[in-house]
């Protein structure tokens, strides 16, 4: 069996002796995409970061990230950089801040060029240009030369996956891709996404808080809560039949668009998200859970083999 | 672009006007003059009123404002009320202390604190760069003429081996005229290398929490090309502002640094004209630094646009 | 997560504290009378009676020194007043009412922050006698440009919030959103602002003081004792030594006090995770 493209294990991320995201386990196979869902405040942006090996001054992880079988947190910092941006890349949430105002988005996206393939201008130039195209900005070679404040939204999120893409990596990691968009921009976006990432046969790795988005896209899911995987499975199965029940809040609180809700009511989660290093001792979803009780004071281990579960009192 | 270069440049002459209106009608409420002045107050009415009129003291305030504008648009300064010498070549003379002064201060500063300061910003973690940071704090708030002092009681005083005031002539021994500049330009050289470290440091803190600094890590530049390539162009903005304000304070830190070593410079001939009442060189003086400081304010602004692209695409 | 105090505010607050308890002691006791002269006792190094020395006239350099520190107080918040008092309403005008008002108010500006405080000193000392109001005035003058920018800034974003539009729909005018909006969310920034004015003004008055064109004697200033000691540099070079030290703690003390409220009353400085969690 080949190796996972990624295996995570054990991963925990502290702010000085806060945890702030627990225990987390899970593989990516290569061509597989895989969303991780949660609120915020839930870990999984810092969960990204952790895997790049780019968690803020202050912040610590402990655990194993493997890619490759190459451990990323045992990783000196130019071995590091020598695999981000060129086996391993990221997409971040909010492009207008991601990307650097005072460059030219040319010379941003060629740069992994010019630093991985070891391109020379002209042909990292050339290269940059092929990449515009192949996220479909209109008028790729005139770009090259515009600022981001003079891109829209949608644009400015195509030249950073243009970016991320340029060296095809093996890895990509998407925060929140389209949630700074325009609803009829996110569709493109993401059917963009999958296209690039079937094409280049590499994995993907979706952090959204919108469920939607990762039954679209996704064939695995991971629900996030407190720093801790409180679901996993295939998206038919934890969408179809969600166990734990913060995952079945959250699908009912998806207001429907075919019939009357009753009461006429949107069901929310009841309760708001507590902040980095207050949740509860146990399950962390224990103060907002219809169905707690005392067992619930002991964190409960995920469950079953493909569709697991880590809660006392499972909904199947 | 160009429309907004030449915009700027309208409200550079427009303040010009302003300050020059400003600076003669200071200078020109007087309750003593200089006829008093020179002549002494025991002089009769009748002295007092032929000299007055003699030097154009006499004439209403719009027309001696003019007349002294468009002596200055036509390099004519004036002649010293006091002295009678032609004020143009004074002001040249003087240059020839203040300027290397000036300049000798500036070139200090922005030597030691460009790399202090981005070394103590990169490090801003580490014992290196908080040093960096506390010594910078001390000395923005050591006064550059206490600084000269101490500077003079050390190296002159005790130590003997430079000069605690006077000047000599560059024609005349350019080695004790360079020698009498290294004390004043080191106090005034060092303290505002202490404020510029501490303006260069926070910049470079800041723009390392800027999300695209993390993206270019994220594309496998290391820390220091991330910082490199992208970091330094989008600090120079708020560095290049304080540098322009730092000018000012140079400025005017050479006035008070030339009254501590009696330098015989611009400032010191601006202290002495205040106290003659020799109108027509002050106005002359304070017009000069504050046209200079104008200048600075202009050529920073200008340099915002060639930094920035943001600028460039609105008004 | 609670944020520990900043030491720079700890620290900051110490000095500031310090110089104040001094300033208000030397308004009821001093060791000596500051203004005492006692020629025969001239020039002295530190001793028991006279603890820092004496000066060249021969009073206790202590007494002066707590003396000074009334002085160097007075002249920091009347100076600062005077900039708040023209400045605040000068930024507040532009935020409001934009367009041309905004523009004539911030190039006036402008050209005022062309004037360092010690020029505008200089030339007012040129029309009146220097005095402790002539320097009070330049400097005050001189700082009204940075609170103009300041509240200027700050107010531009109070405007842009909801709650702004809001209360001009039920009425509320421009006098009452500067008063009830504006004023007290600038709060902040002002008041750091404000502390870093006052090391600015400190350091100001002194330069001026020591080029004779401030407080004149016999009132003690920190700035004259420092160029009434310069001609007995050979002789007592540590009077020299005690108002510069002053100085240099009292600007050091408001600055580290400035640096501290800004960690303290400023979020956005202080270590951020990402947004979303």
């Amino acid at each position: 069996m080949t190796q996972p493209v990624l295996d995570v294990q054990d991963l925990t991320v502290r702010v000085g002796s806060i945890e702030v995201v627990h225990q987390v386990n899970f593989a990516l196979e290569a061509g597989q995409r895989t969303g991780l869902i949660g609120e915020s405040g839930s870990g999984k942006t810092l969960t990204a970061l952790a895997i790049m090996g780019l968690l803020p001054d202050g912040l610590s992880a402990s655990g194993r990230v493997l890619h490759r079988g190459r451990d990323v947190l045992a990783m000196s910092e130019r071995e590091l950089c020598a695999v981000r941006g060129d086996q391993m890349a990221m997409i971040f949430q909010e492009p207008m801040t991601a990307l650097n105002p005072v460059m030219k988005i040319g010379q941003q996206v060629a740069e992994p060029l010019r630093l991985h393939r070891r391109m020379g201008g002209r042909q990292a130039h050339a290269a940059a240009v092929r990449a515009l195209e192949r996220v479909r900005l209109p008028d790729a070679a005139e770009k090259m030369h515009a600022y981001p404040h003079q891109l829209s939204g949608g644009q400015r999120q195509r030249a950073m996956i243009a970016m991320a893409t340029a060296c095809s990596p093996d890895l990509l990691i998407a925060d929140e891709p389209t949630t700074a968009l325009d609803v009829t921009v996110q569709a493109q976006i993401l059917d963009l996404l999958v296209g690039l990432v079937e094409e280049g046969g590499s994995s993907l790795l979706l952090i959204t808080h919108d469920l939607p988005v990762v039954a679209n896209v996704c064939q695995r899911v991971l629900v996030l809560y407190g720093g801790r995987i409180v679901e996993e499975g295939s998206v038919q199965d934890v969408f179809g039949d969600p166990r734990h029940p913060y995952t079945r809040a959250l699908l009912d609180a998806i207001p429907p668009l075919d019939e009357d809700l009753p009461d006429r009511k949107l069901k929310a989660v009841a309760g708001s998200v507590p902040g980095l290093g207050e949740f509860p001792p146990g399950c962390p979803f224990r103060n907002r859970c219809p169905r707690a009780d005392g067992a619930c004071v002991v964190m409960p281990e995920l469950d079953g083999t493909d569709h697991r579960a880590a809660c006392w009192h499972p909904l199947t | 672009m160009a429309v907004q270069i030449v915009v700027q440049l309208g409200w550079l002459v427009v303040s010009l006007v302003a300050a020059s209106v400003l600076v003669f009608t200071v200078t020109n409420i007087l309750p003593g003059d200089v006829a008093e002045v020179i002549l002494g107050t025991s002089a009769t009415p009748e002295a007092l009123e032929t000299l007055r009129h003699q030097l154009g003291l006499d004439q209403p305030g719009w027309m001696r404002y003019l007349q002294w504008v468009g002596g200055m648009l036509h390099s004519d300064f004036g002649t010293s009320l006091l002295s009678h010498s032609a004020v143009g070549p004074l002001i040249v003379q003087k240059l020839a202390v203040s300027g290397p002064l000036a300049l000798t201060s500036a070139v200090l500063a922005l030597a030691l604190a460009l790399p202090l300061g981005v070394l103590a910003g990169v490090n801003y973690r580490c014992p290196a760069g908080t040093l960096i940071s506390v010594v910078s704090l001390v000395g923005i708030a050591v006064p550059a003429f206490w600084a000269g002092l101490l500077l003079a009681t050390v190296f002159a005083i005790q130590l003997k081996i430079l000069p605690a005031g006077g000047f000599v002539d560059w024609s005349a021994n350019p080695l004790a005229a360079a020698r009498a500049l290294v004390l004043p330009s080191l106090a005034l050289g060092l303290v505002q290398a202490a404020v510029l470290t501490r303006y260069i440091r926070s910049a470079i803190v800041e723009v390392q929490r800027e999300d695209f600094i993390r993206t270019a890590r994220a594309k496998g530049l290391t820390r220091w090309q991330a910082l490199h390539h992208h970091g330094f162009r989008y600090a120079a903005i708020p560095v290049v502002t304080i540098l322009g304000v730092q000018l000012t304070g140079l400025l005017v830190g050479a006035v008070v640094i030339e009254n501590v070593f009696v330098l015989p410079g611009l400032g010191r001939l601006l202290f002495q004209s205040v106290g003659n009442r020799d109108l027509i060189v002050v106005q002359d003086l304070v017009m000069l630094l504050t046209a200079v400081v104008l200048v600075v304010n202009f050529v920073v602004d200008l340099s915002y646009r060639l930094l920035d692209p943001r600028i460039r695409s609105t008004a | 997560m609670r944020r520990r105090t900043p030491p720079t505010l700890l620290i900051g607050g110490f000095l500031v504290a310090l110089v104040i308890v001094t300033a208000l002691t030397s308004a009821v006791w001093t060791p000596t009378d500051p203004t005492h002269v006692e020629v025969s006792a001239r020039l002295k190094g530190p001793t028991p009676t006279y603890l820092l020395g004496t000066d060249q006239l021969g009073r206790d350099e202590l007494s002066r020194i707590m003396a000074g520190a009334r002085n160097t107080l007075l002249i920091g918040i009347v100076t600062v007043l005077i900039a708040i008092g023209v400045g605040v309403p000068l930024g507040g005008i532009a935020a409001l009412y934009r367009g041309r008002l905004e523009d004539a108010t911030m190039r006036f500006s402008d050209v005022l922050l062309a004037f360092p405080a010690i020029l505008l000193a200089i030339m007012f000392a040129a029309v009146f006698q220097p005095s402790t109001v002539t320097a009070m005035a330049a400097i005050g003058i001189a700082l009204v440009p940075v609170f103009a920018r300041v509240v200027r800034g700050a107010g531009l974003q109070v405007m842009q919030q909801d709650y702004v539009t809001v209360t001009r729909t039920y009425g509320g005018g421009n006098g009452w959103i500067f008063i009830r909006h504006l004023l007290p969310n600038v709060s902040s920034v002002l008041i750091v602002q404000a502390t870093v004015a006052f090391a600015v003004a400190i350091l100001a008055e002194a330069a001026l003081s020591y080029l004779g064109l401030g407080t004149p004697p016999p009132t003690p200033s920190w700035g004259r004792m420092l160029s009434e000691s310069q001609t007995f540099l050979d002789q007592a070079p540590l009077l020299a030594f005690w108002p510069g030290v002053s100085i240099a703690l009292t600007v050091l003390g408001f600055n580290l006090l400035g640096d501290g409220l800004r960690d303290l009353l400023d979020p956005k400085l202080v270590e951020r995770l990402p947004a979303q969690g």
